[in-house]
């Protein structure tokens, strides 16, 4: 069984707002959780980054500094890493996985390559090996709601859209 | 001169699971080194070529380190050294 990212739609909005707001430069941020195995993340929290590039991205070491300290006095762990790509894919790249080093953490990349529709993925990267993982988005869509499009090869269309359908379902023959 | 070093999450196999360590040293150089004396393998990770790596950044109390002199940095007794994984990365 593959891993999965479980993931609430207003955090996915607030990812892919902060991805278009940066455009052309990649946005980044972290969505915290409690350190304690729940897998969940809670605390949206957005990150400049320092390096202002269309090609690379990098909290700045002070705001990381108050950050992990802030995690650490909440016993929180950082859940979800994210950030764009704004002119390729949304897959890791061998500079972002260089420099992954949370192995618990779900690596989310999100493109803005396209105007219409961001990518939203994510990964495990651990020692170095990349494995994509199926992204489970929990809520619905409001409004505002950018579109989204997640990948299918690891993303069965079923088990986000028709959440409810368990075998419970499916009538006895 | 005793001052706590923090060990992020990915290195503290180097350190049996310790969140933190005391270590001694009058500077960054000095304290991994002391560290690195009962806990062997932690400065490989964090020091290539006689420079901090790029991946990781060093603060002593609030200060990076990499503004502050790198690994010949001072540390004071009661100081507190941090040690976290640059959170970075891009396209290419």
């Amino acid at each position: 069984m593959g891993f999965v990212l479980r993931i609430r739609r207003d955090h996915v909005d607030a990812i892919v707002a902060h991805a278009r707001r940066d455009h052309p430069d990649e946005a980044c941020g972290v969505i915290a959780g409690p350190d304690d195995g729940s897998d969940t993340p809670e605390r949206y929290i957005p990150m400049v980054n320092a390096a202002r590039s269309p090609t690379f991205y990098e909290f700045d070491s002070g705001d990381l500094l108050k950050l992990y300290r802030e995690m650490a006095a909440n016993d929180e762990t950082p859940v979800v890493i994210y950030h764009s790509h704004t002119a390729t894919e949304a897959y890791p790249s061998r500079t972002d996985i260089a420099f992954a080093s949370e192995p618990f953490a779900h690596y989310v990349l999100v493109s803005t390559r396209e105007d219409d529709v961001a990518d939203f993925r994510s990964y495990r990267i651990v020692e170095g090996e990349v494995t994509e993982e199926s992204v489970q988005v929990v809520g619905e869509a409001g409004a505002e709601s950018p579109a989204i499009r997640l990948n299918p090869d690891v993303t069965p269309v079923e088990s986000y859209m028709f959440a409810n359908t368990g075998s419970d379902d499916v009538p006895d023959a | 001169m005793a001052v706590t070093v923090s060990i992020p999450t990915i290195l503290r196999t180097h350190t049996g699971g310790e969140k933190s360590v005391e270590a001694s040293g009058k500077t960054v150089a000095q304290v991994i080194d002391d560290i690195e004396s009962r806990h062997g393998g932690l400065k490989d990770r964090l020091v290539k070529d006689e420079k901090l790596h790029r991946f990781v950044n060093v603060y002593v109390n609030d200060e990076d380190v990499r503004f502050a002199g790198g690994l010949e940095a001072e540390v004071t007794d009661g100081d507190t050294v941090t040690i976290l994984p640059a959170v970075a990365g891009g396209m290419r």
